[in-house]
């Protein structure tokens, strides 16, 4: 009786909270491809709102902007969310860790609003004082990098706790130079988790508003800036073209990376059953 | 010890990644902090120096922060910026609650899938995670509204005669704030689910407890360090939302988040934008504190 109510309520469950999930992406993919502005009816099929899309600048432009700034912000949330994660796993003891850690994981529960308001004080206050940076692109990529930072370390800190160092210990047993340590044993190791973490930053980054509105100067938008502008007056189907493009973008760069990581571990699991058999 | 990284210079390692949470997190605290103590200036200088050096006068002002909890010809607490603090506790509150009845039988079930299918699963929880979450948030917009989907479809189904309005409301706030956290719930929950012994849940049954009761009195307890985790990954970030208050609210849903923005970029009142936003991290880092003082290191299973 139990089994067969779990069995049953159970795929109910499921298939009720993944129709809430995807209710607004497919929503959105169906109407990008309406032929008039009406929301609730499918009154045709047509382009039309992709090639209002291409003609608007402003999205247009933003999309670049975006794609630079979160580019940048990947590349260095990763490299500086590396660089905290091996402090906080490796380094047990110096001065002012507790002030570290804290730092390093505070823009985790942080609101958006506080840090964008924060850092707007910090660049008002350099640029009276040192009359730059101009607000624009480059004090976006800083808000969002200390963001993206956050959650990079995150997740190269739970790839560094359950790598066994073991293998690095038996590398230098058998003469590997500190820098061939790292290369051949310690990056293969932990790339995995630094490429999410940069896939993690860039997404972060590329969805941003909070802290880019608070962040950016005149004339710069990024897209989610101009598509929040748009959005808040109302319903526009060129946002939902866009959102489409986005949908599968992101559908295809996931999917693959799944693939890839399943394909890694099989192969990993393949080489330590052959080197165990040998 | 690493030794390419010690190679590298111990100090390079932790210098930079400190140096630049120290620039770019500290100092601007420190700053946001001082701005809370001064008082307004005008357009130019939109706030005025703590020590003034022309008249030796030390210029400390602690209205911004009093004026949160008093105005004037109100009673005390009677303002409009409590009263944004409580419906952001509130909604934030609510939300925690609905992602946790929506999120925990999700988790359950999805923890109890077959094994094979269950990376799958998984990862179709996250795919809307990945894609914009204002696009998501937008969508809503055209659900909800009085000619959208939702409502034309209740039309249709003769289960209401007129639309109902939905958006700007009560409804598309939570709903809103439910689909956007709702993974942030079922994560760790399903991390702590799938972890479960379910020969504890037998040796209950044995026992002559029914399904029902060894639920409660078996699973419900073991997964609770994973429902006390989606509940702070929810209930915090909820407390500072600003997009879904902008987008699906009315002006009687104002959250804290944007009457911060409010008091910086309408009101030009920078002290007092700080001074919102230094009672906004009290409020959300005291109770973390105390939740850390008391669990310890074992919090940390919500990453």
């Amino acid at each position: 009786m139990m089994k067969f109510l779990e069995k049953h309520l159970g795929k109910a469950w499921l298939l009720l909270v993944y129709a809430f999930l995807y209710l607004p992406l497919l929503f959105m993919v169906l109407f990008s491809f309406n032929s008039t502005r009406q929301d609730a009816r499918f009154t045709g099929f047509s382009l039309r709102w992709y090639e209002a899309l291409t003609r608007d600048s402003k999205i247009v432009e933003g999309f670049f902007l975006s794609l630079k700034v979160a580019a940048v912000t990947g590349v260095l949330s990763a490299t500086l969310g590396t660089f905290a994660a091996f402090v906080l796993v490796r380094y047990k003891r110096f001065f002012g860790r507790t002030l570290f850690s804290g730092m390093v994981n505070a823009p985790l529960v942080m609101p958006e609003v506080v840090i964008g308001l924060s850092l707007l004080l910090l660049m008002v206050g350099a640029q009276n004082l040192l009359g730059w940076p101009e607000r624009g692109m480059l004090t976006i990529i800083l808000g969002h990098t200390l963001v993206g930072m956050a959650y990079a370390m995150v997740v190269v800190q739970s790839r560094l706790l359950e790598m066994d160092r073991a293998i690095e210990e038996a590398a230098m047993d058998l003469g590997a130079r500190p820098h061939q340590v790292f290369f051949l044993v310690t990056l293969p190791n932990i790339f995995q988790a630094i490429l999410a973490a940069f896939l993690l930053s860039f997404t972060l980054s590329f969805d941003d508003v909070v802290i880019s509105e608070f962040l950016s100067g005149p004339g710069v938008n990024t897209l989610p800036q101009v598509i929040f502008g748009y959005a808040r007056r109302g319903i526009n189907p060129t946002i939902y073209a866009a959102a489409t493009l986005l949908i599968a973008t992101v559908t295809i760069v996931i999917v693959s990376y799944s693939v890839w990581v399943a394909r890694q571990t099989r192969r990993r699991a393949r080489e330590i059953a052959a080197a165990t058999r040998s | 010890m690493h030794r390419f990284f010690r190679l590298l210079g111990r100090e390079f390692v932790i210098g930079l990644p400190f140096t630049w949470l120290a620039v770019f997190f500290f100092l601007p605290f420190l700053i946001l902090a001082y701005i809370s103590f001064v008082e307004m200036g005008n357009d130019i200088h939109p706030f005025k120096p703590l020590w003034d050096s022309a008249s030796g006068v030390l210029n400390l002002k602690y209205e911004n922060y009093s004026s949160i909890f008093r105005a004037e010809g109100r009673a005390l607490f009677d303002t409009i910026y409590l009263e944004a603090y409580g419906r952001s506790l509130k909604y934030a509150f609510a939300t925690g609650l609905l992602c946790l009845a929506f999120g925990y039988p999700f988790a359950y079930f999805l923890a109890r899938a077959d094994a094979h299918v269950r990376p799958a699963l998984l990862m179709m929880v996250m795919l809307p995670f990945w894609t914009s979450f204002l696009l998501r948030v937008y969508a809503w917009k055209g659900i909800l509204a009085d000619q959208g989907l939702l409502n034309q479809l209740l039309l249709a189904l003769g289960l209401i005669a007129e639309p109902v309005q939905m958006l700007y409301t009560n409804v598309s706030m939570l709903v809103g704030m439910t689909y956007v956290y709702l993974p942030f719930m079922v994560l760790p929950l399903y991390a702590n689910l799938v972890k479960l012994d379910y020969g504890l849940l037998e040796a209950a049954y044995d026992l002559g407890a029914t399904p029902w009761k060894a639920f409660w009195l078996v699973t419900v307890p073991l997964s609770r360090a994973g429902i006390i985790a989606g509940f702070m990954l929810v209930f915090i970030p909820a407390l500072g939302e600003f997009v879904i208050p902008s987008l699906l609210g009315g002006p009687e849903n104002l959250m804290i988040g944007r009457v911060v923005w409010d008091e910086m970029f309408t009101a030009n009142n920078w002290p007092r934008a700080s001074a919102l936003a230094v009672v906004m991290i009290a409020a959300i880092v005291v109770p973390l504190a105390l939740y850390y003082r008391r669990h310890g290191q074992q919090a940390d299973g919500r990453h």
